[in-house]
Formats: structure tokens, sequence, C-alpha cells
């Protein structure tokens, strides 16, 4: 009897629990919306503060730049184009070759970082390499670069794949490392090959930590095609704040960066979306980070 | 040797082959620090077609060793293991295993991870796929097809892994204490789905366990081992129940008492060896 009483002040306590729920989303929705509130008054103390300070101050401007200058240079980029030509063409200059590194440098990591997970008789022998000009400053090698090939797209995208080889390459090596040896030892007597165990096994089980590394890699995609551009171009983001700096157009370099922060969170994005399609095996708790969540 | 009852002569025929054979095999291991583990010591072991031999010993005797070696994981340092009269060189044909964790593959559905073994037989994919959705309704997962394992309770995975190992229809099916993880009332329905699929197929069954009450419940054969390091086959005893049996009824009976009485018998001194030896590795002195 106990018992069904017991029960039923349980029913009657959810009968009367949809109070709380809503309670909770309300405050949920007038915590977020605090938080945004300090977030937009930050941004207006630092924009604000920043055009108070330099002011109409000429030579102010020429040294920091200005927030309205640079709205005002925005548009006229978009309305006329820049020095170099459409500012679009800059960009997609920019983002191919960040975009054709990243491509190539990942996918080298990825197959080097599993190859030599899988045959230790290959790491021992290329490991000294690898770690040697991973200690190498190798945005340095973009002077190189552009030295060697010249001016256009091959100098920049050597100098992204180069940025972006080594943190898929050891993402994707340790991913190898740290497979669950049952698994491979569970497939290896369903009858796998050697072959099918590293793309049905080790693979997959990898990615959880190629794809964290293909996050930070993006942004030094972006960083090696400006640095590549920055040392010698003819075109692209890079070139333009190079050419803005060497017109004491303070303004000009803060656009471009506007720009290219812009870039970088939409890839951050697409590469969030990427890996929510790619791993949604896992479970929901631990499943890809909020896209939204983390800038670079 | 004690054997609790004498076996029926035609399974005692030295001419028919059996389903596996270890002979006086010992498999050392090197230890991060350089120095040898003994796992198993010359160890002998045979298992006829169809039978369900379960070995029981304290933690750390070399059982889950013995299963590696009889798949083929693993080489012996001395001894042979042979399977079907062949001698164990790599991964052995027609062996099923199934592991304490969870070793079905967590990013492919339930149906990709039953199809998994025919795939990499060599069957076209609609084929494979047809096989394994006849394994999952067996196992009794139909409507499951296309969730993944995180998806399902710990049962529900253990039958994905049952599903898994039968459908490549093996001759030997090595189980690696693969109840251990479960609550009681799941591991007595599962071990009963066990018996009634191994009837099916009867392939030969090597269980390791550390229950004893599971072992006698199960097998046909269960096999006591002594403490490690180098464990070796200390008695065999034959399970005389009737078949079928009920995992969760089966203990009431009289003979199961008397069965349980004489092998723990046997057990209890190496589990006392085992016990006096972790706690002496803790440092106290037993």
């Amino acid at each position: 009897m106990t018992a069904i009483a017991g029960a039923e002040s349980d029913i009657g306590h959810t009968a009367a629990a949809p109070r709380g729920p809503r309670d909770l989303r309300s405050r949920r929705r007038r915590h977020r919306f605090i938080v945004h509130l300090w977030q937009v008054g930050i941004l207006v103390v630092v924009i604000g503060g920043w055009q108070l300070f330099v002011g109409s101050d000429s030579t102010k401007i020429i040294l920091y730049g200005v927030p309205n200058g640079i709205v005002a240079q925005l548009i006229t980029w978009l309305t006329q184009g820049t020095a170099l030509g459409p500012l679009w063409l800059q960009i997609v200059v920019t983002l191919e070759e960040a975009l054709i590194g990243f491509v190539i440098g990942s996918a080298l990591g990825i197959v080097f970082g599993i190859a030599l997970g899988r045959v230790h008789y290959l790491a021992e022998i290329l490991g000294p390499f690898i770690k040697v000009l991973n200690s190498i400053p190798r945005i340095v090698l973009g002077a190189v670069f552009v030295l060697a090939l010249g001016l256009g797209i091959e100098s920049k995208v050597l100098l992204v794949i180069v940025l972006v080889f080594f943190g898929v390459f050891f993402n994707a090596f340790q991913g190898v490392r740290e497979v669950d040896r049952n698994f491979i030892a569970n497939a290896t007597i369903l009858g796998a090959s050697s072959w099918e165990v590293t793309w049905h096994v080790v693979l997959p089980s990898a990615f959880t930590w190629i794809i964290a590394s293909l996050h930070v890699s993006f942004g030094f995609a972006l960083i090696g095609a400006i640095v590549g551009e920055f040392l010698g171009a003819q075109q692209g983001l890079g070139y333009l704040i190079r050419q803005s700096q060497g017109t004491f157009n303070a303004n000009g370099v803060w656009a471009a960066m506007l720009i290219l922060g812009i870039v970088a969170l939409i890839a951050e994005y697409l590469i969030g979306k990427l890996e929510n399609r790619l791993l949604r095996w896992r479970p929901p708790q631990l499943g890809g980070l909020d896209p939204q969540g983390s800038g670079l | 040797m004690s054997e609790s009852s004498p076996r029926l002569f035609e399974t005692r025929l030295t001419d028919v082959e059996p389903a596996i054979e270890l002979r006086s095999v010992t498999k050392q291991f090197t230890t991060p620090d350089g120095s040898a583990y003994t796992a198993i010591k010359e160890m002998d072991l045979r298992v006829e077609p169809g039978e369900f031999c379960a070995i029981v010993g304290p933690t750390g005797c070399g059982k889950s060793t013995s299963l590696t070696l009889i798949s083929g994981l693993e080489r012996p340092t001395a001894g042979t293991v042979e399977v079907h009269g062949q001698v164990v060189k790599s991964i052995t044909p027609g062996v099923g295993f199934m592991f304490q964790t969870d070793a079905i593959l967590p990013w492919k559905s339930v149906l990709d991870n039953v199809a998994m073994g025919p795939r990499f037989r060599g069957t076209d994919r609609r084929a494979a796929e047809t096989r394994a959705k006849d394994w999952i309704r067996r196992v009794g997962l139909a409507g499951f097809e296309d969730r993944f394992p995180h998806q399902l309770s710990g049962g529900m995975r253990k039958r994905v892994a049952l599903a898994q190992s039968l459908i490549n229809e093996p001759g030997i099916l090595l189980m690696d204490e693969p109840f251990s993880a479960l609550d009681v009332q799941t591991r007595a329905i599962m071990s009963n789905e066990l018996l009634t699929l191994w009837d099916d197929t009867r392939p030969a069954v090597v269980f390791v366990t550390h229950d004893l009450e599971e072992a006698i419940a199960l097998a046909d054969k269960v096999v006591v081992m002594t403490a490690g390091p180098g464990g070796t086959v200390k008695a065999t005893f034959d399970i005389d129940l009737p078949r079928p049996r009920v995992v969760q009824e089966i203990r009431f009976q009289q003979r199961f008492v008397d069965l349980y009485q004489q092998i723990w018998e046997a057990l209890r001194s190496e589990v006392d060896i085992a016990y006096s030896q972790t706690t002496r590795a803790n440092g106290k002195v037993a």
C-alpha cells in the first residue's frame, strides 16, 4: 500500500511539474540576454574608446586607423574595388591558395600519419626527419618558396601545405596509436586484411583526432596564404594588407583583417558541419564542438 | 586429474580429430622492464568438435592467453596449438571470438557491424546484408539494423557481437568472459540465448570465466586452471547435466550442487594462492 501511495504522490509531482521547465526556459533566456548585453557593452567600449581616442587627428588615423574610417574603407572597396582590382577577386585568390594548400596538406598529413602509425618500420626510418623538419620555424620557408617559385599561386600553396601538414600528421599518427587493440583483433579475426583493418578500423577511429587538427589547420592555411602574399605577390588579401601598409593606410589593414576574420569564422562553421557529419556515430554528449562556440 | 564421471567411449576415441588441441603449450611475454613473464606453462587441452568447454581459474592464470593462442592472435613460446589438425601459424580461419569489452565498431551501424565478416571474406554487399539481417533477427535485434552501438544497451551490444561472430559460421567460438559486464538478469538471458544459438550451429566453444556457476550451467566440460604466473590445467570435470538447460533454474538441481562442490574443491586452493599473491603485492604479508 505504501508503495502505491508513493507512486501516486510521484504522479502528483509530475502533474505539477510543467511549471518547472517553463520557468527554467525563461530563466535561461534571461541569462543569455544578459550575456549578450555584456558582449555588446564590451564592443561599444572598445570601439567607442578607439574612436574617441583617435578622433579626427590625422596623424593618429595614419598610425592606428579609426573605426569609422575602416567602415568607409570597406564600403569603398566594395563599391569601387581596391587598387589591385575588385575586392572579391582578392578574397578568391587568397581563399584559393589557402584551400588548395589545406586540402593537399591535410591529405598528405593523413596519409603519412596513418602509414607511419601502422608501419613501425617506416616510423623508425622517417621519424627523426619529421622531428627535425617540425622544429624549423616553417613560416620562414615562405621566403625561399617565393624566391624559387615566383609571385604566383604555387609559392603560397606550398607554404600552406608545409604549415598544414605537420599538425594533421601528428594528430593522425597519434590517432592511429590510440586505436583500441580489441577493435583491430576483432576485425582481424572476422577476416579483415591489413588494408581492410586500416580502412574500416584505424581510419575512422583516428578521425576524431584528425578532425580536431583540421580546425587549427585551417587557421594555419589562412596564415600561410597571407604571409606568402605578404612576402611577394600580385594579388590577394595579404598583398592588399601590405599595399595598405605601404601607403600608410591603417584603415585598409584593419579592413582586410576584418574580412579575413569573417572568412575564418565561415570556414570554422563549415568544418564543424563536416565534423558532425563524419562523426555522427558518436554519442551526442561527445558530439562535435558547438561551431559558434569555437572561433579561430 | 580427477574426472567426475567417465565419458562416453565414443568421444574418447583418439581417431576423432579434436577441434582444438594444445600440447604442452608455454607462452611467455616480455614485460616493459625486459624480464619474461610466463602466462601459461606446459598446458594441455583438448576440445572435441561441438563441445562446450568452460575454463575457470583465478585472476591472472592465463585463461585469456589460451584463447589468443587458439585464435592465432599470439604464437606460443613452446609447444603446439592445433585447430582441426592444423598447426596454428596465423589467424585461425573458422574461428569466432567474443571479447570481454565491446569490440563491435562504434562508427558502424548494427547492420554494417554484423555484415563485416562476410564482407571481409569476399561476399558482395547485398548478399552479406541479407545474411546479416537474418542473424540480427536470430539474436533478437530485428528493427535495430540502423542503430549505432552507443544507442544500444550493454546486452544488445553483446547480441550484436554474438551475431557478428556467428555469421561466419565458425567451427570454433572463443569467448573471453563475454557477459561479465552485464547485470545478473541480462547475463542469464544472454546465457540461455547463447545455448540456443550454439545448439543450432554446434561450434566447439571455449568459454573463459571467473564464475564457476556460469561455467557449470553452460558447459559440457569445465577445466580448472592453476594460479598464475605459469598457469596450467589442474583438473577437468565432465558436466553431465541434461540439455536443453535453463540457466536460471539449473542451479537448484542436486547434481548441479554436487558438481559445484567438487569443482570448487579444486578451484579454492588456486583462488587462495592467487589472492595471497595479490595481497603480498600490495605490501601486506599474507
